[in-house]
């Protein structure tokens, strides 16, 4: 037999005897909170990642001010992002796919993003226009993120119900982080070691 | 058949290794600092939830789904993730995983992978299964790294060098990573730049590396990686060949699951809203991350687990260890003492029961059963009552003795949980046992403190000494 069938058998002879009653399954946990944009900064705060809030109008502006004051020159930007988000900067484009080593040199990586969590200060990536492959938000030491006020929701379950689970997701909340020593929180390590997040609208 | 690393085997009984532990101050401290400090961390984020006891029995309830119907919801799985290009495999025991995962390595060509971090690749041993067949696998999240360097054994589910600290890793570092800075720090920011570091280069030419999974999706065929070190989105990005190993309980029904374990499993282990990062992917997707995507669907024990009605719940575990980190009993002997891949509660009551009873006679009486353990389990596992089951499974199979008339007793006892912790109250019953006893009572009490019979009930002692020890650290 092999190896899948054994298992198969195993578990079906396990699960036999008892037969399974129809599940009951209450969702009755909240799907929705009164989180809005304020919980959404305090949390991005909290995990240290800066923040920015800006009417749509000014949004090209404060992504160049914002790259430009963190010296950021080589920026990697996904297919999709506006063209006035990086006047005066220099984009690297990820056709051809860009190398970890050019990546890892970049000043910086810009996207957007698919949806956001003001409960948890959590930002989604889907690898749709504007966020590109998952290595681009990575190997660059500095990620920005532009997050529309129509893309934050209150909770996970909110948050959930909006994604596409064929997509290849990347929850964020915060830098990267470590608690692995005396559970002290230390912010970045493999990640990018600094977020910042423009909130537009 | 080998059950891989889920018992150590040359390790001594719980009893042996708890006092050698208890009397290790420095190993004591280390813990205890860092199990008070999650502690709370946990409670305060359990706090804010007004629907934090919903949000629990849903877990269970989807959980329990799972279980019910696993025969279905695996063939679900296979069919969409395979349906989505990945290639899906079957492993009885850690043997057979170990040599699915070494044949697929091997056929790449490579002789180095990177690991994240998984629970499931410990039990199974398969670093150590990988370097008798020439292939080194290196530990990428922070602490696995430490314990991999130091040639020591993980102590923690989530986070696995709780027992050392800054001092005693900067040691580590300097002797055994090769390329430390000669003026390394104990600072926790120097320490962690360091592994930064020494993995980086690794990151950007590894071909293969290899997960387990938190969650996997059987409407889907995806699998979900929670971290916070962004070490495991290194691995599940950047290499061209991706290999996960996951235990066939890790499924859930629908995507939408994810709603209720997203918020119970951060705030339950490491005590914040949201982890750092959760990567979430189906099969392969052209154009991004590895285009090699394996998943080894693994028993190891999980299908005896499953006939066992009282025993099951175990496999409703999603790892989160705070259980470990209430549990009077950890806190002062820490998790080599379990001598198992799994340690503290969970490990009591799932470890006999993935080797049975007879290879692990002494863990299902590691616990005072005071089910802290329990209360603050995000999935509702009633631990205590599980481990009073084992002990009557250890006696049964070790045929009658005095004790079995006690554990009897205790059993009924622990059905309701007010009559238990009425029990509590009557504990100076216990002294008759707290010079030892006639074996195997001496087992437990061995493990076991009972100095003066209580004036106040164990659980309520507990949880007086944590709200003290909670202001101290407000301090
Ligand atoms: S038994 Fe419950 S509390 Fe313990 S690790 Fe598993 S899920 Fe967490």
């Amino acid at each position: 037999m092999s190896a899948r069938d054994e298992i198969l058998t195993r578990v079906r002879e396990a699960i036999a005897p008892v037969p399974a009653p129809a599940a009951d399954l209450t969702r009755d946990y909240r799907t929705r909170t009164g989180d809005g944009v304020d919980t959404f900064i305090a949390r991005l705060r909290h995990y240290q990642a800066q923040t920015h809030r800006v009417p749509e109008s000014e949004l090209g502006r404060t992504v160049v001010a914002t790259l430009r004051e963190r010296h950021a020159h080589l920026i990697v930007a996904p297919e999709g992002i506006p063209r006035d988000w990086l006047v005066g900067l220099e984009p690297l484009h990820d056709t051809p796919p860009l190398d970890p080593q050019t990546l890892d040199g970049a000043g910086a990586v810009v996207t957007t993003c698919a949806v956001a969590i003001a409960q948890t200060g959590t930002i989604v990536l889907d690898g749709s226009t504007g966020m590109g492959r998952r290595a681009l938000s990575l190997v660059p030491d500095y990620h920005l993120c532009v997050v529309r006020t129509d893309q934050i929701v209150s909770s996970v379950p909110e948050a959930i119900a909006r994604l596409d689970p064929l997509r290849p997701l990347t929850f964020i909340s915060g830098p990267s982080a470590t608690v692995d020593i005396e559970m002290v929180r230390v912010a970045g390590v493999h990640g990018p070691r600094r977020l910042e997040v423009i909130i537009a609208g | 058949m080998s059950a891989g690393e889920t018992i150590w085997v040359d390790n001594p009984p719980f009893p042996a290794n708890a006092r050698r532990a208890v009397n290790d101050a420095q190993l004591r401290r280390n813990i205890r600092n860092a199990t008070s400090t999650i502690r709370q961390r946990r409670a305060t984020m359990v706090e804010e939830l007004p629907d934090w006891q919903q949000l629990r029995t849903a877990g269970a309830a989807i959980k329990d789904e799972v279980l019910a119907r696993l025969d279905r919801y695996l063939e679900q799985f296979e069919q969409a993730a395979t349906q989505r290009g990945a290639h899906v495999h079957w492993a009885r025991d850690a043997d057979e995983a170990n040599s699915i995962v070494g044949s697929l390595v091997a056929a790449t060509g490579e002789r180095e992978v990177l690991k994240v971090k998984s629970m499931v690749t410990q039990e199974i041993g398969l670093v150590g299964a990988l370097a008798k067949r020439g292939i080194s696998a290196y530990e990428t999240d922070l602490a696995e790294l430490i314990v991999q360097l130091g040639r020591d054994r993980p102590s923690h589910i989530v986070v696995p060098a709780i027992h050392k600290n800054r001092s005693e890793i900067r040691k580590i570092f300097l002797n055994e990573m090769g390329d430390a800075p000669a003026d390394l720090s104990d600072d926790p920011h120097a320490l962690a730049e360091a592994a930064r570091q020494h993995l980086r280069r690794k990151f950007f030419q590894a071909k293969v590396a290899i997960s387990g999974a938190n969650f996997a999706i059987a409407q889907t065929g995806s699998l979900l990686v929670a971290e916070s070190e962004g070490n495991g989105r290194m691995c599940l990005t950047l290499p061209e060949t991706l290999i996960s190993v996951v235990g066939i309980e890790k499924l859930l029904p629908t995507f939408r699951d994810l709603e209720v374990f997203l918020q119970l499993l951060p705030r339950s282990s490491t005590g914040e809203r949201m982890n750092p990062y959760n990567s979430v992917w189906t099969g392969v997707t052209p154009g991004d991350g590895p285009q090699q995507v394996h998943i080894v669907l693994l028993d190891n024990g999980r299908t005896k687990v499953l006939r066992d009605h009282i025993g099951r719940q175990a496999l409703r575990c999603i790892r989160c260890a705070a259980c470990l980190n209430v549990c009077p009993v950890y806190e002062r002997t820490g998790g080599h003492a379990y001598g198992a891949t799994y340690p503290g509660p969970i490990g009591a009551v799932l470890t006999p029961q993935l080797v049975g009873v007879e290879h692990a006679a002494t863990l299902p009486f590691a616990s005072s059963l005071c089910g802290y353990c329990y209360e603050v389990c995000p999935v509702k596992i009633d631990i205590p009552t599980v481990l009073v089951k084992l002990r009557h499974d250890v006696v049964k199979a070790e045929r009658a003795s005095p004790e079995s008339v006690l554990l009897t007793a205790t059993g009924a006892v622990m059905k309701g949980r007010r009559r238990w912790t009425l029990a509590l109250r009557l504990a100076p019953l216990m002294r008759l046992f707290r010079h030892g006893g006639p074996p195997p009572i001496s087992r437990w009490t061995a493990v076991r403190d009972l100095p003066e019979p209580p004036r106040q009930s164990f659980r309520d002692w507990w949880v007086t000494r944590s709200a003290t020890s909670k202001q101290a650290d407000q301090r």
